[in-house]
């Protein structure tokens, strides 16, 4: 059975979209095979920067023919139907058949496909999916209208048996299909014609290419190791740029050069950073030191010189490269020193969001937040308000417009070279965190009250200009800084309750975008509203707010006193849902959460968490199951008799009613229970709870086999009733068990 | 032609690159006689580039960019420089190979150095432009950019033209080896009076920096902008045809003049630090306005690929 060997050669494909694209080229190729009937044992596919090279091994010669049977209109049918069905089957009228069944005569037309070569199935499927390739972004070229991610050149497509290969021939836009193709731009120019995969790849690694780009990183970080190593030295691991790196290169060849003396003392991150994004180096590291003190950089090409010439040409680049650095990292330490008052200035004039106002204004937001986050969580609030009011000074500094991902490091490095203390300056680092979901959160108390100040601040800003996360649309990383509030606090176990802060900071932007001066508005009725906190902000303030500005819009602020609270209730719920999908992970069920969230405080999410927790570890247990099972039945019959009579059964039960033992068995349990839960509970020790809970289980079980609730005798049955309250109250202490699904 | 010795100057760096452009056909033209951001801004390249005609030019742009400024301090920049540009509609299809030749030409032994094509989108959001292409790297610097237009002035290109940048100074500073610009040959060094980079332009550079950066009068900046922009408007607005000499005559060039000017007084007020973020924007989307209004009429003149009338 045959080979097929597609190779596509164009102009430089970028790096980053080579793999995906090798990996679009197989499955649509392969895909449009079996769809036409072809199968094969198996393919590859291999990229690099001039190609994309797909081979599928032992394809059927051809499509099996197969035939279908249609059945047409009804015999004496209308001509015009008849020979409708004629050109749908593609059948001449002496080929059909008349049947009879129950239904009467029809025609019946046997369609019979015959099979195709594979040759001739490639040739039609391989320009359709040159033609409607998943480029990212795709161009035209000169006088065509054929895209490809750049100028595609030749295009190479060999079927091979044992005795021999052919051409499978098309065209594409004027590119006809072949058997040859080129090796290395430079160190190996012209075209060769190949036979087969095996031929092909020989072939190139003759002509300096290798195939693989797993082969081609494989052999990069190899050699730079083995290199580094040799100097005492280690390579700081990339496998970002090493993946970037391979996919620049054909014939990857690793070079190692000194930087210069007067750049080594730059910081590490920034040394990193310029030579990652500008020039693709690793950077090669003094293990006993830190420090870096060399580039590895990876050329396509050997050389006579041995690299020589382009290690000294890289060098330079970095060393110019590196002055700018410099000059940046110079400046930017003169405003430090000085205190960094430029910088913060500057915020003023950065726009954060149109409607809030710009990036100082947000600042000082924030710094408010802290400073009431502060005791929360064990930081002093006046420090964290200097920390929110420097986090993002850095912003302004040269070195973070030239290098945005450097932002918050160069904090740190500025904020201690302003004088301040290491706790303080950790903060422009840290309360960025966390990035990602596997992000390390922050632990120190200072870093903790900013880094919650900063995303509450984001997302309650958001939700006062209503810019919420819709489905795939998240452009200002909303659903990470709620994920980041949830992680911070539950790290921990701390607590804080959201609602307040929540609702002031909604109250706060709400402002901002509406008054503009809303912030310093606020500010003054704080300072005189004696300690009431932002309880005061979501209540009374917008009443002080109208008595003291007096010509406002009463209209605006009318409005505000109902949003307001709506936008944080509706933030609040979003915190809710993504608490949901974080805990997820840990396998509690969202039914789970929904049932601890049944139960005030909803703004806790520790204490939610601890209650859902407790309930989902019951839930693991036989006797957890159980225990639901009876608390169901109970208030299913509760429900029902409550809808049936028009009254609640709430209170009243009296063990002298009881009739039976068990009854009387099922009073002394729950007395029992009851006295244990309380204190339980007021332990917040959910798990405990639940336990004494779980001693339930067998009286309420004996009790529903013994009992029949609904007895004759309507005082006997009104106080089982009222029994059947107390259980669902007393099984409902921790969560409200009815919100279980299932 | 190609000569693998050594240039010694910037000036003979132009040199063989105009030589060797023309030996490729080339029209070889000059400078534009207005202040540009780069090279690309040259009516032979934005509007060149528009409609079916084909089209093969070469030149160095002097260009300016007010915020680079460094008063002649820095090695490697300033507020004044070249760029060297090729244009050629439709793009051949072996550009990269002609290119690369260009490189020769200038003494860049392909044997010895690394050339690497890196992926580098080009947009250029004032004149309503993108294109896909390079950077091209000589042993990890950017040596030239690599273009192949998509869109211009907001008009697709049909056939699509391959645009080459060369940032000479920089270049040239790596061809002749020379860690600071102003220190670089500017002529040959064995002339009777030899003149370095920093002979020619270093008084210059102080004399534009302190002008841009703070004595630049910015409202009558602000009155050239929305001068320039209103006169834009006002010639596009005229008929076509001209009742004088009874002709059709679209004035798409002059209205473009003003569409350059616009962008410079634009420049100019972004290096005196009056324009904010969010303005920012604004501007750029205006002289975008103007530039496509542009593009607009020169697709409709006779050089724009419009029949005849």
């Amino acid at each position: 059975m045959p080979d097929l060997l597609l190779e596509l050669f164009s102009e430089e494909i970028p790096a980053r979209m080579q793999r995906k694209a090798a990996d679009d080229l197989k499955r649509l190729v392969t895909d449009g095979l079996v769809e036409a009937g072809l199968t094969y044992a198996s393919a590859g596919a291999f990229a690099t920067p001039r190609r994309l090279v797909l081979t599928v091994e032992d394809l059927t010669e051809a499509s099996p023919t197969t035939t279908e049977e249609r059945r047409g209109p009804k015999v004496g049918a209308p001509d015009k139907a008849l020979e409708g069905f004629l050109r749908g089957a593609g059948v001449a009228r002496e080929d059909l058949e008349e049947r009879e069944d129950k239904k009467g005569t029809f025609y019946y037309a046997r369609i019979t496909t015959e099979g195709r070569p594979a040759a001739a199935i490639i040739a039609d499927l391989v320009p359709q999916v040159i033609r409607n390739f998943p480029w990212p972004k795709s161009m035209r070229w000169g006088s065509g209208s054929l895209r490809w991610v750049r100028p595609l050149h030749s295009i190479l497509c060999l079927l091979n048996r044992e005795d021999g290969a052919e051409v499978v021939g098309f065209e594409v836009d004027g590119i006809p299909s072949g058997n040859t193709t080129e090796g290395h731009r430079f160190m190996a120019p012209g075209r060769f014609s190949v036979t087969s995969f095996e031929d092909y790849s020989a072939k190139l690694k003759g002509a300096f290419v290798v195939l693989s780009a797993e082969d081609r990183a494989e052999a990069i970080w190899h050699d730079a190791t083995t290199m580094a190593f040799a100097a005492g030295l280690e390579v700081v691991p990339d496998k970002g740029l090493l993946a970037e790196v391979a996919g620049l290169v054909e014939w990857p060849v690793v070079l190692m050069g000194e930087i210069g003396a007067d750049f080594l003392d730059l910081p590490a991150e920034v040394l990193q950073t310029s030579m990652r994004e500008h020039q693709k180096f690793f950077s090669v590291r003094n293990p006993a030191t830190g420090r870096i003190e060399r580039f590895i950089t990876v050329a396509n090409r050997d050389t006579a010189d041995q690299g020589a010439t382009i290690i000294a040409g890289n060098a330079k680049v970095l060393s110019a490269r590196l002055a700018d650095a410099k000059f940046f990292w110079d400046n930017d330490l003169r405003v430090a020193r000085d205190g960094m008052g430029d910088w913060r200035e500057s915020l003023k004039s950065v726009t954060f969001e149109r409607r809030l106002g710009s990036q100082s204004e947000r600042v000082e937001r924030i710094a408010a937040l802290a400073r009431e986050i502060a005791p929360m969580v064990r930081a002093d609030p006046t420090a964290a308000e200097t920390a929110a009011r420097i986090a993002k000074a850095d912003l302004s500094s040269e070195m973070v417009f030239e290098f945005p991902e450097l932002q918050g490091i160069m904090g740190k490095y500025y904020a201690i070279e302003a004088g301040l203390d290491a706790e303080i300056a950790a903060v422009a680092e840290e309360h960025y965190a966390p990035l990602g979901p596997t992000d390390e959160v922050p632990t120190a108390p200072l870093s903790v009250a900013v880094a919650l100040a900063d995303k509450m601040d984001l997302l309650t800003g958001f939700w006062a200009i209503d810019e919420k996360p819709t489905g795939s649309k998240d452009p200002f990383a909303l659903r990470r800084a709620a994920l980041g509030v949830i992680r911070i606090v539950l790290d921990g176990s701390k607590r804080i309750s959201l609602g307040p802060l929540l609702a002031g900071q909604v109250a706060f932007n709400y402002g901002a975008s509406q008054f503009g001066d809303f912030q310093s508005a606020y500010r003054m009725l704080a300072a005189s509203a004696d300690n009431s906190g932002r309880d005061f902000v979501a209540s009374d303030i917008w009443d002080k707010y109208l008595e003291q500005a007096g010509d406002v819009e009463t209209d605006i602020v009318m409005e505000a006193k109902k949003v307001v609270p709506e936008i944080s209730q509706n933030l609040l719920s979003f915190f809710h849902d993504r608490l949901k999908v974080h805990l997820r992970a840990e396998n509690i069920r969202h039914d789970v959460i929904d049932a601890a969230l049944a139960k005030p405080p909803t703004d806790d999410l520790t204490l939610i968490v601890a209650r859902a927790r407790a309930l989902q570890a019951f839930l693991d247990t036989p006797e957890g199951e159980n225990l639901i099972q009876g608390f169901k039945r109970a208030a299913n019959i509760l429900t029902q008799a409550e809808e049936k009579d028009g009254v609640e059964y709430r209170y009243g039960a009296d063990v002298k009613f009881a009739e039976t033992e068990e009854e009387r068995a099922l009073f002394k349990a729950l007395e029992a229970a009851n006295a244990a839960i309380a204190p339980a509970l007021k332990a917040e020790d959910f798990a405990a709870a639940m336990s004494h809970m779980a001693h339930l289980r067998g009286p309420i079980d004996a009790f529903f086999e013994a009992v029949q609730v609904n007895a004759e005798n309507d005082i006997i049955r009104r106080n089982r009733l009222n029994l059947l309250h107390q259980i669902t109250e007393t099984c409902g202490a921790v969560a409200d068990l009815t919100r279980l699904e299932g | 032609m190609a000569d693998l010795t050594t240039p010694r100057s910037f000036q003979e760096i132009i040199l063989r690159l105009q030589a060797y452009w023309a030996e490729k056909g080339c029209a070889i033209m000059q400078p534009y006689d207005m202040e540009v951001g780069a090279g690309t801004f040259h009516p032979a390249t934005t509007l060149r580039s528009l409609g079916t005609r084909p089209w093969s030019a070469a030149y160095v742009q002097p260009s300016r960019r007010p915020t680079d400024g460094r008063y002649g301090d820095s090695p490697n920049r300033w507020q004044h420089y070249y760029q060297f540009q090729v244009i050629i509609k439709p793009s051949p299809p072996d550009l990269q190979e002609i290119y690369l030749g260009s490189l020769k030409a200038i003494g860049i032994d392909m044997d010895l150095h690394d050339i690497r094509f890196v992926e580098d989108d080009w947009e250029s959001p004032t004149l309503g432009a993108w294109g896909l292409g390079w950077e091209v790297w000589c042993d990890g610097m950017e040596v030239s950019q690599f273009t192949y237009f998509q869109q211009v002035g907001g008009h697709d290109c049909h056939p699509v033209s391959g645009e080459l940048t060369y940032g000479l100074e920089r270049l040239a500073m790596y061809v002749l080896d020379c860690d600071d610009g102003n220190e670089m040959p500017f002529n040959d060094p064995d002339a009777d009076i030899p003149l370095t980079y920093g002979d020619v332009f270093r008084e210059a550079e102080a004399q534009y920096a302190r002008w841009n950066f703070d004595v630049a009068d910015t409202d009558i900046l602000l009155q050239h902008f929305k001068d320039a922009e209103a006169e834009c408007a006002r010639i596009l607005e005229q008929p076509a045809d001209d009742l004088k000499t009874g002709r059709h005559i679209i004035m798409a060039l002059p209205a473009y003049d003003q569409a350059i000017k616009a962008s410079h007084v634009f420049n100019l007020l972004d290096a005196r630090g009056v324009i904010s973020v969010t303005e920012r924007q604004a501007y750029i989307g205006r002289v975008r306005t103007l530039t496509k209004m542009c593009a607009d009429a020169f697709v409709q003149t006779d050089a724009g690929g419009a029949a005849s009338p």
